[in-house]
């Protein structure tokens, strides 16, 4: 297995962390949490949009269903360095951990936000004799909190890397067995790492089956799950190329422009994959008819389906040899068009019948974009202090 | 003799000394619980029996009535009641010290009177005032005893512990005031600020209801709730159409279209016909005038003009038909699919926002990226 | 390492052929109503509007007053089921063509609710009721995504929310009683017994007067049978009953799920593989 040795993460960037843009994020970090604050007070019937008519809203759709395939930049480059043993991509690894800890933390977050009684969440994985093993949602839930806490165990190498060259003796000693026991059983937790991400993400997409004749036939599918996976993946790699170009940017590296235009390659043909198969399961399903109808549902379909092939013609007219910026808007394509097919799967396929409406609250949309400025915040204060960067430097 | 002043002044003892039945006296509490089943102290227990109670506990209330400009409607419809031995009561109930239309006295007498009544219930009387005042070319249209009627107003209710505006006129200028309003009628309450005051519209409006805040003062010293046009809300809280008989057949669809036609004979709703239920608030629907049932407009067929209500009483056409405020029908029936909660224009405004900054700042910051890597640049 | 991305690649197409396959093997085992299944049966030829049980609903379960329209709008007269209505009569226009309708929780055969709830708050209890229990309940709401009918409503005002729903009346009917809508409608236009009793009433019914009713008794066999059974002079769909499909509404998703899940064989052989394959690739870098 290719070890750190080749590519030495940096020990932190040494650069200040109160930037002007930084005390941005803070701002809307710290509004979010007031708001927070105050959907707790009022209660959900106050502070959201959402109804009987419309129970999943804003948090599910975006912060827990989307942004959960978003952080799927840990699972996907696992995948490509620890199964196709693709080494060259270690670098660009453990950032996309840090990325998938942050983000699957900031999506059990806003489950706590949305479900009526957070304080009962314990009851979860203790009760076992409780469970209703029928339940999609019952696995879904499971798996994305062993993966949270797996992902930041994947991630604690680069605490206790910073950790043993501290100044007190037992955080160092402890560090040093803790990286001893990872160099062993470190492939026992990726590869869980790659398992639970497999079983949720698919899982992901079956949910909204089971709103059965209330969720539109264009979405509608036993495949789900299977698109779900796909789409996930290529949201991951659309997720690495993006952060990574950021952050060496941001921190003064030199981006790996060569794997980037690779994974934006896999991302691209992941998209392909997965508009030939959802073609052909609207055909074998025999709705291919509903596509004529310009209506809402039709509509968005062709949006989503452009948005997905785009990014590959673009791709593929560069022959792998794109610019920064070409890649970059090719992979927000990709992570647009997946967080699109999120969306409409939760909201706009699902009827809940005439007289209802939903559109997020000012609330409920403050309170995502305080989370994401939480994530972003959290995410530039770790690098900064901790040896997730790898890299040559830009100067 | 002082001794003389020490008889109990209570209603009950009044009307044992005036030999008025006990039966009759229940009867008459009954119409008061029946006219004023909620908002009025007095009324607020469970049975005849105790209402009958806390009216004989009280002690006769001192009334002073002052007409204005008016056609003395309301003072009849306190006096027309089929029962005569009802009337009878009345003047056992209340001290009725000053009416100008049934006290026996006349000229320089009957200010004397009034005079008396005033010193020797200084600020304990009630002033029941009926009819508008004029106040135009001050006040000049209307004069009584040598003054205006708007100085006669003024000097009375100062000596007042409350004054009641009895009837539309008194309560906001009445059929005097519609039109050009030649005279400037004006309702009391835009004269009287320093006095707690009472409107009891209509045209003329039923007698129980002044009946009751007269009594509720005399037995506790207050007055009852009031809305904001100062009318009790236990009577004025409610607009006919929330409380008509024949409103089955309005959520029904069922109309009169003419005087004399099938509908009409079968008493179905009067709203083509120009009823303005829907915008007046009055208690007639359920306490009828003269004791008699069904002795009111709708009863009798006759579509409501809104007597009681300013703007709609004497101003809107007869036959005009009015808006309805209320939720459509049907009114008692939801529907299969309910109309639920909208979508905020405020929420998909900042969505708007919010979106459109995000992708304008992926662009731009993309913008930034693309002299790196590709074409550009040659590779290990 | 091609053969590694194959048998990764290959694994993930069985399954996905595996919920194909098994979807018409779980179509035939679809479920029955129990042995003890009570049923309300509701004839719409024959109700009033009263709005009797309504009341009486509200009485029994200790509901409060709908009071959010009220000094604008009316006084407890909710517009749909809410947080604090659980029955709720309907009307039904159509031109000159009126009907009333009865609304409340289907208590569902193979309910769509008791699948999706991952505590089992939700359950098909004594007698088929499905019913709620408050001590299991995170509110999520998952139950809301998955019922057909829209029935179970939320307590969006309060701060320990609850699911609001007809329970059947189950703790009158352990006592010997009936439900308190059917006890207290004075036409019997709903009225209470065995399911199967029911049915067979339902279709004398219908047998006996075929130019008054639809022929149909909702909720025999749609989405999969309910035991609240509905006869009718107007069609199903006027009384906003949207789906005639006889598939259980959790049937998809509970193929697709036991298809990839079964066992929880595929996801150890996928654990299993994985970490082989890591095993293998760091042996053959050390060497």
């Amino acid at each position: 297995m290719t070890t750190y040795a080749q590519h030495p993460p940096l020990l932190g960037t040494r650069d200040r962390l109160f930037t002007r843009p930084y005390t941005v994020l803070l701002f809307f970090a710290a509004l979010g949490i007031a708001l927070i604050a105050w959907r707790f007070y009022a209660g959900l019937g106050a502070s959201t949009a959402l109804t009987d008519g419309y129970p999943w809203g804003l948090w599910i759709a975006f912060d827990v269903v989307t942004g959960t395939a978003l952080a799927c930049g840990g699972y996907a480059m696992a995948l490509l360095v620890y199964i196709f043993n693709k080494g060259k991509y270690h670098p660009l690894v453990r950032p996309a951990i840090l990325t998938s800890a942050l983000g699957y933390s900031i999506a059990g977050l806003s489950v706590m936000i949305d479900v009526g009684r957070p304080w009962l969440a314990w009851k979860l994985p203790i009760k076992v004799w409780t469970w209703n093993v029928n339940s999609v949602l019952l696995e879904v839930a499971l798996c994305i909190m062993a993966y949270t806490v797996v992902l930041w165990i994947e991630l604690s190498p680069a605490f206790f890397e910073k950790f043993k060259e501290s100044g007190r003796p037992w955080l160092q000693s402890f560090s040093k067995k803790a990286l001893k026991f990872f160099d062993k059983a470190l492939i026992w937790i990726i590869a869980l790492g790659m398992l639970l991400p497999t079983m949720h993400q698919s899982s992901l997409g079956s949910l909204m089956s089971l709103a059965g004749p209330r969720l539109h036939p264009l979405w509608n599918t036993g495949f789900l799950p299977l698109f779900y996976l796909i789409t996930c993946l290529a949201m991951g790699y659309a997720i690495v190329v993006v952060e990574s170009a950021f952050s060496a940017t941001a921190f003064g590296r030199k981006t790996e422009i060569r794997l980037l235009n690779s994974l934006g390659t896999f991302a691209a043909y992941g998209t392909l994959l997965f508009v030939v198969l959802r073609f052909i399961d609207l055909a074998l399903r025999g709705r291919l008819g509903l596509l004529a109808r310009f209506d809402l549902a039709g509509s968005l379909f062709w949006i989503e389906t452009i948005l997905f092939t785009a990014p590959l013609i673009v791709l593929l007219m560069k022959k792998g040899n794109a610019s920064l910026g070409t890649l970059l808007r090719a992979a927000m394509l990709v992570a647009v068009a997946g967080a699109l097919y999120r969306f409409d799967t939760f909201l706009v396929a699902f009827d809940p019948g005439p007289g209802w409406h939903y559109f997020p609250s000012v609330t409920e949309q403050l309170i995502t974009v305080g989370l994401v400025a939480l994530e972003l915040a959290a995410y530039v204060a770790i690098v900064k202090h901790f040896p997730i960067l790898s890299g040559e430097r830009n100067d | 003799m002082s001794a003389t002043r020490d008889y109990d002044n209570t209603i009950a003892a009044h009307l044992e000394r005036s030999g008025v039945s006990r039966r009759d006296f229940v009867a008459f509490c009954g119409k008061l619980m029946v006219a004023a089943p909620f908002g009025l102290a007095i009324t607020n227990v469970l049975d005849v029996e105790a209402v009958a109670a806390e009216v004989g506990a009280a002690r006769r209330p001192s009334v002073i009535w002052l007409h204005m400009q008016e056609c003395t409607g309301c003072t009849e419809t306190l006096l027309r009641p089929v029962a005569p031995d009802l009337a009878t009561l009345l003047f056992d109930v209340i001290s009725l010290d000053y009416h100008e239309t049934v006290m026996a006295a006349s000229g320089s007498d009957a200010e004397a009177a009034l005079n008396d009544a005033m010193k020797a219930n200084d600020g304990k009387f009630v002033l029941v005032v009926e009819g508008s005042i004029p106040l135009k070319d001050n006040g000049q249209y209307l004069k009584i005893a040598g003054k205006w009627g708007v100085d006669r107003l003024n000097e009375v209710a100062a000596h007042a512990a409350a004054v009641i505006a009895i009837g539309s006129c008194a309560s906001w200028g009445g059929v005097q005031s519609s039109g050009l309003n030649p005279t400037g009628a004006t309702g009391v309450d835009q004269i009287i600020k320093s006095k707690p005051v009472v409107n009891i519209p209509g045209c003329p409006p039923n007698p129980y209801v002044l009946l009751g805040t007269v009594l509720q003062y005399a037995k506790t010293g207050t007055l009852p709730e009031l809305d904001d046009q100062k009318r009790p809300k236990f009577a004025y809280d409610r607009v006919i159409h929330d409380h008509c008989p024949r409103r089955p057949h309005f959520d029904a669809g069922r109309f009169a279209k003419n005087f004399g036609d099938e509908g009409h004979r079968h008493g179905w709703c009067l709203y083509q016909l120009g009823c303005k239920g829907p915008v007046t608030h009055a208690p007639c629907s359920t306490r009828h005038f003269n004791d008699i049932v069904d002795a009111w407009p709708i009863g009798i067929g006759a579509p409501c003009f809104g007597c009681t209500e300013q703007g709609v009483g004497y101003t809107i056409a007869l036959y005009e038909t009015v808006p309805i405020q209320r939720p459509l029908g049907p009114d008692t029936y939801p529907a299969v699919y309910a109309e639920h909660k909208g979508v905020s224009p405020l929420a998909t405004g900042v969505a708007g926002v919010v979106g459109g900054a995000l992708v304008g700042a992926g662009i731009l910051a993309s913008k930034k990226f693309d002299n790196v890597g590709g074409d550009s640049e040659t590779k290990e | 390492m091609d053969t590694d991305r194959r048998s990764l690649l290959k694994s993930l197409a069985t399954a996905a052929t595996m919920t194909v396959v098994s979807t018409p093997a779980i179509a035939r085992e679809r479920r029955k109503a129990p042995a003890d299944a009570v049923a309300l049966l509701y004839d719409g030829t024959k109700c009033v509007g009263c709005k009797a049980c309504v009341v009486k609903c509200k009485e029994t379960g200790g509901l409060p007053a709908d009071v959010d329209g009220y000094g604008g709008g009316l006084y407890d007269a909710p517009e749909d089921l809410n947080e604090s209505t659980r029955n709720i009569i309907k009307l039904v226009k159509d031109g000159e063509e009126t009907a009333y309708v009865k609304r409340q929780c289907m208590h569902c055969v193979d309910p769509a609710c008791v699948n999706a709830c991952m505590m089992g708050a939700l359950g098909k209890r004594q007698y088929g009721a499905v019913t709620w229990e408050n001590n299991k309940c995170i509110g999520c709401r998952y139950c809301q995504v998955a019922c057909p009918f829209g029935v179970p409503k939320f307590q969006w005002s309060k701060t320990s929310p609850r699911i609001v729903k007809c329970d059947l009346c189950v703790d009158r009917i352990a006592e010997g009683k009936q439900p308190a809508c059917s006890e207290v409608c004075p036409r019997g236009a709903v009225i209470f017994g065995k399911r199967d009793a029911l049915l067979q009433e339902a279709h004398r019914r219908i047998d006996e007067d075929p130019d008054l009713y639809v022929p149909k008794v909702y909720g025999e066999t749609e989405l999969g049978g309910t035991q609240v059974l509905y006869l009718s002079h107007v069609e199903f769909g006027k009384l906003g009953f949207r789906f005639s499909d006889d598939k259980p509404v959790p049937e998809l998703q509970r193929s697709v799920q036991h298809g990839i899940y079964k066992g929880f064989v595929a996801p150890l052989a996928l654990y299993g593989l994985l970490g082989a394959v890591m095993f293998r690739n760091r042996r053959s870098e050390d060497k």
